[in-house]
């Protein structure tokens, strides 16, 4: 039987809007992946932390604060320090356009825009997915 | 596109389900400005004052703030409402590690009564209210804005204002939490008898359903977990040996406006009578003012949509006559662009000149409560009053909100309903309009940025004020503090207030209350 997909979702940043986070948090592990919530503001090196400690194939960070441009490169530096190329970084909250293409240029794999289904992104994982997990 | 009418269902957006016809007589609910205020607090309604617009606004420095505050008010806004960014929110200091990235993200930085008075400068504090939406370190704003007036020779009994000072919805919903329940209730409680005593016109606390609405509850959980939460603080306040008719006329509360157009109207109904009855046969008030629930309202921005967002225009529009038709003191109608960024001058235009036709062109103030008697709306008004009681009593049973929360009963009934939401919309059981349905490519539309210069400028002005300053007398103070804190018997908001003068800033401030009550860790639900 092939492994479950492991996936941390995360959310730093010091705002509180986790309803994000926790609605894919269980529609996740109502699709079968194995799902590792962080809680509540999390620094970048906490989130990394996690993602090695977990040896999780995908990290989903949630940000609705603004702050991603400053967050997400960070987290994506730590990774590659952290040697984790091969896990899958997703990222969903309040994302404005132009920050897109200048988020995949780091490394994000997707961004997912308000009103983004969670079955389109159960499916995107499924596709995307590097690691060990099943495909 | 078209679904065939047996396929749809015929339920309100929180799941009750819709007759196709109301024919029952229902019981009368009685005239506005009387008891149980079912139809209004008063008499006249609109007829003898608007409710007052109120755009919660804040972004970058305090300057930018200050700016867009002078033009609001210039473009025929009645009240201000400052929202502060995430840093202040939660006690740190614009210079701080954690708020890197986050610095007039979300709201304005105040680091210190510097920049509270850049803010308002200008500004007839002594004329306009002015909502804070600050809740972990309430004392400490509204400190700052006292102190403020009183730099400008404005007496504290002339000033009329709000501060949201609603933890329990922090640790429900909203998540912007600093200290632990219990020394966070003692805070609350302090700001009550202060203001009592010296403050006498300031609404002291909103109590909010607003964010418990945003993370995913239905409209009967809003109203019956916002005004147990009030219930609650009405306890903490007796058992301090507040007298009941001394406070509770300064409570106010913030309910959500929803897209379910007769379901909010009936959830601000029913709060209404709900909240009568609690001050009245729970507390046993004597002031008619104690027991009139006097309401803010703000647009959802859950229901604002990043997909075509020009038709938020009209989402927020038909948000905010449900809210005017429900009978709100106040009101804030969101910008199209919110589900985006915060507001440029454009769209937050728009958002107030859309108040301004409800109130001027519709013609639906004219008369107080215009679907009294209606068979659905007051069987609505009925059935959601009914939930309200059935969940106090489980409340009660589990000992108070506060039990509730450490027993996380609320934040999972509220985490159901979101999840059972987002799947009802991803079946199409549910449509919204761009975004599972009529969906079509629309060109992007403009947005405000904020950039990290807005961090750089406040790391200057906190150098520059931890330079200039009495730092001895700051010190001083901030150990008043502290000891006071330890003791526990004292009201905290004159030592606060000392702390702000002597410009300790924020961070220094919440710093100095963390060392005596501690972090609020949450358990994952």
């Amino acid at each position: 039987m092939p492994e479950r997909i492991r996936v941390l979702v995360a959310k730093p940043g010091l705002d509180g809007h986790d309803r994000g986070a926790k609605v894919i948090a269980r529609a996740f592990r109502d699709a079968g992946f194995e799902v590792i919530y962080t809680g509540l503001r999390q620094t970048p090196e906490q989130v990394v932390h996690a993602a090695l400690q977990e040896d999780v194939d995908v990290i989903g960070l949630s940000v609705l604060s603004g702050a991603h441009m400053t967050l997400c490169p960070r987290i994506l530096e730590l990774m590659k320090k952290e040697k984790l190329d091969d896990v899958l970084v997703i990222v969903g909250g309040i994302i404005p356009d132009p920050d897109i293409p200048k988020l995949k240029e780091l490394g994000v794999s997707e961004v997912f825009q308000p009103g983004a289904s969670t079955e389109d992104i159960i499916a995107y994982i499924r596709k995307h997915v590097r690691s060990n997990g099943q495909n | 596109m078209s679904k065939d009418v047996k396929e749809r269902s015929f339920t309100t957006i929180s799941g009750v389900p819709v007759n196709e016809i109301y024919t029952e007589p229902v019981p009368d609910s009685g005239k506005p400005g009387e008891p149980p205020y079912t139809r209004g607090i008063y008499p006249t309604m609109y007829r003898g004052r608007l409710w007052t617009m109120r755009q919660f606004s804040g972004f970058g420095t305090p300057e930018d703030t200050n700016r867009r505050y002078h033009y609001l008010l210039s473009q025929g806004q009645t009240g201000l409402s400052v929202a502060f960014h995430l840093p202040t929110l939660m006690g740190y200091d614009s210079d701080h590690p954690m708020s890197e990235g986050e610095v007039g993200k979300c709201g304005v930085a105040i680091d210190s009564l510097a920049d509270m008075e850049t803010l308002f400068e200008g500004i007839p504090l002594d004329k306009i209210s002015t909502s804070m939406t600050t809740n972990a370190p309430a004392t400490i704003l509204w400190s700052m804005y006292l102190t403020v007036a009183e730099k400008r020779g404005i007496p504290w009994t002339s000033l009329r204002g709000t501060i949201q000072n609603d933890i329990l919805k922090e640790y429900i919903a909203e998540k912007t939490y600093i200290f632990p329940p219990r020394p966070s209730m003692k805070l609350v409680v302090d700001t009550f008898e202060f203001g009592t005593q010296f403050v006498p016109q300031w609404n002291t606390i909103s109590v909010s359903g607003y964010h418990i609405r945003e993370a995913g509850s239905t409209a009967l959980q809003e109203l019956a977990f916002t005004l147990y939460d009030g219930i609650e603080y009405v306890e903490w306040a007796l058992r301090a040996g507040l007298k009941i008719d001394e406070f509770a006329p300064r409570l106010s509360f913030f309910f959500n406006a929803h897209s379910d157009f007769f379901e909010e109207i009936a959830k601000y109904r029913a709060a209404r009578k709900v909240w009568y009855r609690v001050m009245t046969e729970r507390f046993h008030t004597r002031d008619p003012r104690s027991a009139l629930l006097r309401f803010h309202t703000q647009t959802a921005g859950c229901a604002l949509t990043a997909q075509q967002p020009n038709n938020n225009i009209v989402r927020v529009a038909l948000q905010a006559l449900s809210a005017v038709l429900g009978g709100t003191q106040s009101l804030h109608t969101n910008a199209l662009d919110e589900s985006l960024a915060l507001p440029t001058e454009h769209a937050a235009r728009i958002a107030l000149r859309t108040q301004q036709i409800i109130a001027h062109e519709t013609g639906v103030t004219k008369t107080a409560d215009p679907f009294g008697g209606s068979y659905f709306l007051e069987t609505l008004t009925n059935d959601m009053e009914k939930g309200c009681w059935e969940y106090f009593a489980r409340l009660d049973d589990m000992g108070g909100m506060v039990a509730a929360i450490e027993q996380g009963y609320p934040q999972r009934e509220i985490q159901d309903a979101a999840y059972t939401y987002q799947m009802a919309v991803e079946r199409k059981e549910k449509i919204i309009v761009g975004v599972n349905d009529f969906v079509s490519d629309e060109e992007p539309i403009p947005v405000l940025q904020i950039d990290e210069t807005v961090a750089a400028h406040q790391s200057v002005r906190l150098r520059h004020l931890r330079e200039t300053r009495d730092n001895g007398r700051t010190r001083d103070t901030l150990e008043a503090l502290k000891s006071a804190a330890s003791a526990g018997n004292k009201n905290m908001m004159p030592l606060v207030l000392d702390c702000v003068r002597s410009y300790a800033t924020l961070g220094e401030i919440c710093d100095a209350l963390r060392a005596v009550y501690g972090v609020y860790e949450e358990s994952i639900i």
